[in-house]
C-alpha cells in the first residue's frame, strides 16, 4: 500500500455537468449572441442560444412609417451587405405596384449586389480565419473591403448604410469613372484572393479546426430550413438567382459552387469560388451598362421628378413634396418578395391595405434559422469547434434580431 | 405558371378536403391556400412527403394581427421545394383565445419561428417543446407586434447610478409620438378638424 484513500468518497463523488455562458460579449460570437453551453467535459451537451440582444422591433416600426421612410431599415438589418436587403424591400414594392425597372437601374442594381456579395464573404471568411487563430487574413481583407465601401460612398454618399435601391430603380446614376475603376478593382481582386486562399486553403491549422466539423447533411439542411451557402456546402446546387431569377440575374453567366461534405471546410471553399463568380458578373454587368443609357428611376407615382422638372413645373414641385411627405400608396394585397442574399434566402413578406404605411412587414432573415440549428450542430463537438461553427454559420445580429 | 400553381392547388384540395378551407392564385401569381388550424401538422407532412408538392423547407412563420376581425389573427407560414422550384402561403384563421397546433416535428426550423410568433403575438402552440420568449428582453410583457401595442412600449430602462443597476420604468415621452395623419381634408375626413368646432355649422 502506498497511500491511504479512505477518506476519498469515489462512490459518492457526484460529476455534473458544466453550464457556461458564452458571450453576450465575445470576440468569437461576431456581435451579441448569449449562448448557455452545458459541457460534459470538454463536449458540448445542450446548447442554448439567446439571442434579441440587438432587438430594435424594426418591424412594428415599419408599420407606423412610409414605404420610402422604411427603406433605411434594410441597410442596419445585416450591415454587412446592406443594398443586398434593400433590394428585397424594393422588389416587394415593386411586385405589388407592377412598376418595371429600367435597364441600367437594373443592371446596377446587380453591380451593387454582387459587390455586396464580396464585402459579406470578405467579412466571413477572414473573421472564420481569425476565430480560429489567424490574425493575417482579416487585416488583408478588411483593406479590401474599404476599397469596395468606397465604390459604396461613391454611388449613394455612404460607405455603409447606403438608402440607394429606390421602389422603381437606384437613387442615382453612376458616373463612368466609377464604373471604370470599379472594372479596374475586379481584374486586382484575384490576386488578394489568392493571398488568402495561399493563407488559409492548405494551412494546416486551418484545416484542423474546419475539415469535419459541423457536417450537415442535405436532410439535416432542409429540416432545419437551411439557404444560401449553408446549403450549397451540403450539395444542394439550389441557388434563387438561378431557380427564381429576380432582377436580370437570367442574362448573366455565372457557376454555382457546391461542396460535398457539408463541413465548415467545404463553406468555406464555397465562399471563396462565389467572390470569384460574383467578379465575374460585375465584370459582365459593367460592359452592359457601357451600352445601356438611360434613366435609373421609373418615373412615376413612386420616384421623385427630375430636378430639371422641378425648377419649371408646378405639378412636379407638388409630386415632389408630396412623395416626400405622404409617400406613394400601395395598393391593397400581400406579396412575399426574396433574393439571394450572400448568407441566403432574405425574403420580405408585405401586407398592404393600400394605404402609404406596410400594414405588416415580415422579414425573413437568412441567419436566423442558420442559428436556429446551433443546438443541433453544436451537439457532440467540442466547445472549442463552437467558435468555428459560429463562424461557418456567417451570423450577423442585425438581421437575426430585427 | 399560374395554371400550374391551379393544378398544385386543386390536387391538394382533392387530397386533404378536410383541411383546406379554400385556396387561389393570386395576382402575384403566388399559390395561397387557407387552411384549417386543427388539421395543421397533417397538412404539413402531406406537403412535405407527397411527391408532386415536396414543399421540403420552412421559409417564413409569421401572424398578420386584424382586431377588428372574429378571428383575430392569420397564421402565415410559407413553404418552398427546392426540388419542384415552386413556393405555397398557408393562412391558418385563429382566434385570440385559440391555440395552434405546433409543426416542429415535421419542420425542426419551426421551433424558432413559433417562438417568434408566440412573442410578438401572443400566439400559443400546443405540443411545442420550448415555448418561451425569444426576441424580447428577459422578463418583457406584453405582444409587441398586436395593433394595440404602443410603438413606444410601456417601460424604458436606464442605468441607475445611484442604485448601480439597470432600473425600468413608465415611458415618458418629452413630446407626443408623433403620428402623421395624411388623410386629406379635401377628400374627406372622417372627424371634424381642429377649429371648425368652433364654426356654427360644423356640428
Amino acid at each position: 500500500m502506498d497511500g491511504n484513500f479512505k477518506d476519498a468518497k469515489v462512490g459518492e463523488q457526484r460529476i455534473r455537468n458544466f453550464n457556461i455562458n458564452f458571450g453576450p460579449q465575445h470576440p468569437a460570437a461576431h456581435g451579441v449572441l448569449r449562448l448557455i453551453l452545458e459541457l460534459d467535459g470538454e463536449i458540448v451537451d445542450r446548447c442554448d442560444p439567446h439571442i434579441g440582444l440587438l432587438h430594435r422591433g424594426t418591424e412594428k416600426l415599419m408599420e407606423s412609417r412610409t414605404y420610402l421612410q422604411n427603406l433605411p431599415y434594410f441597410d442596419r438589418l445585416d450591415y454587412v451587405c446592406p443594398m443586398n436587403q434593400e433590394h428585397a424591400w424594393c422588389l416587394a414594392i415593386e411586385k405589388l405596384t407592377g412598376v418595371e425597372v429600367p435597364r441600367r437601374a437594373s443592371l446596377i442594381r446587380v453591380l451593387y449586389c454582387e459587390i455586396g456579395r464580396i464585402l459579406n464573404h470578405i467579412l466571413n471568411i477572414t473573421t472564420q480565419a481569425m476565430d480560429v487563430g489567424a490574425l493575417t487574413p482579416p487585416l488583408w481583407g478588411f483593406e479590401q473591403r474599404e476599397i469596395l465601401m468606397e465604390f459604396y460612398e461613391r454611388a449613394s454618399g455612404a460607405r455603409i448604410h447606403a438608402n440607394y435601391f429606390r421602389p422603381g430603380g437606384v437613387h442615382q446614376d453612376l458616373s463612368q469613372e466609377l464604373l471604370d475603376d470599379i472594372m479596374q478593382w475586379t481584374f486586382e481582386f484575384p490576386e488578394i484572393i489568392d493571398d488568402i486562399d495561399g493563407l488559409l486553403t492548405e494551412n494546416r491549422i486551418f484545416k484542423q479546426r474546419n475539415v469535419d466539423i459541423a457536417v450537415i447533411s442535405e436532410q439535416e439542411a432542409l429540416d432545419w430550413g437551411f439557404s444560401g451557402v449553408m446549403i450549397r456546402g451540403s450539395g444542394m446546387a439550389w441557388d434563387l438567382r438561378r431557380a427564381q431569377p429576380y432582377e436580370c440575374y437570367d442574362e448573366f453567366d455565372f457557376k454555382i459552387p457546391v461542396g460535398t461534405n457539408g463541413d465548415c471546410y467545404d463553406r468555406y471553399l464555397c465562399r471563396m469560388q462565389e467572390m470569384r463568380e460574383s467578379l465575374s458578373i460585375m465584370q459582365q454587368a459593367i460592359k452592359k451598362l457601357e451600352e445601356s443609357t438611360g434613366d435609373v428611376l421609373a418615373r412615376g407615382k413612386l420616384t421623385p421628378p427630375s430636378r430639371g422638372d422641378m425648377k419649371t413645373s408646378m405639378e412636379a414641385l407638388i409630386h415632389h413634396f408630396k412623395l416626400y411627405t405622404e409617400g406613394f400608396h400601395v395598393p391593397e394585397g400581400e406579396v412575399y418578395a426574396c433574393v439571394e442574399a450572400p448568407k441566403g434566402e432574405f425574403g420580405v413578406y408585405l401586407v398592404s391595405d393600400g394605404s402609404n404605411k406596410p400594414y405588416k412587414a415580415k422579414i425573413r432573415a437568412p441567419g436566423f434559422l442558420h442559428l436556429a440549428a446551433m443546438d443541433h450542430i453544436c451537439k457532440g463537438h467540442q466547445l472549442a469547434d463552437v467558435a468555428a461553427v459560429i463562424g461557418s454559420l456567417d451570423v450577423v445580429f442585425g438581421e437575426i434580431d430585427r | 405558371m399560374s395554371e400550374e400553381l391551379q393544378e398544385l392547388g386543386d390536387l391538394i384540395q382533392g387530397k386533404q378536403p378536410d383541411a383546406v378551407v379554400g385556396f387561389e392564385v393570386n395576382a402575384m401569381n403566388e399559390l395561397v391556400m387557407e387552411v384549417a388550424p386543427v388539421a395543421l401538422p397533417g397538412f404539413i407532412e402531406f406537403l412535405r412527403s407527397n411527391r408532386h408538392c415536396k414543399f421540403s423547407t420552412l421559409i417564413d412563420i409569421t401572424a398578420v394581427d386584424f382586431p377588428s376581425a372574429a378571428k383575430r389573427f392569420e397564421v402565415v407560414y410559407h413553404f418552398l421545394s427546392m426540388y419542384m422550384n415552386h413556393r405555397i402561403r398557408i393562412k391558418a384563421l385563429v382566434a385570440e383565445d385559440e391555440v395552434v397546433p405546433s409543426i416542429c416535428e415535421v419542420h425542426s426550423s419551426a421551433n424558432w419561428f413559433e417562438r417568434e410568433v408566440f412573442d410578438m403575438y401572443g400566439i400559443l402552440f400546443s405540443d411545442h417543446p420550448d415555448m418561451r420568449r425569444i426576441l424580447t428582453d428577459y422578463g418583457f410583457r406584453g405582444y409587441p407586434l398586436r395593433k394595440d401595442f404602443p410603438t413606444t412600449g410601456y417601460t424604458e430602462c436606464r442605468y441607475d447610478e445611484e442604485a448601480k443597476r439597470v432600473v425600468y420604468e413608465p415611458v415618458s415621452l418629452v413630446q407626443e409620438y408623433r403620428q402623421f395623419d395624411f388623410m386629406s381634408p379635401w377628400e374627406g375626413a372622417k372627424y371634424i378638424l381642429p377649429g371648425d368646432d368652433k364654426a356654427e355649422g360644423a356640428k
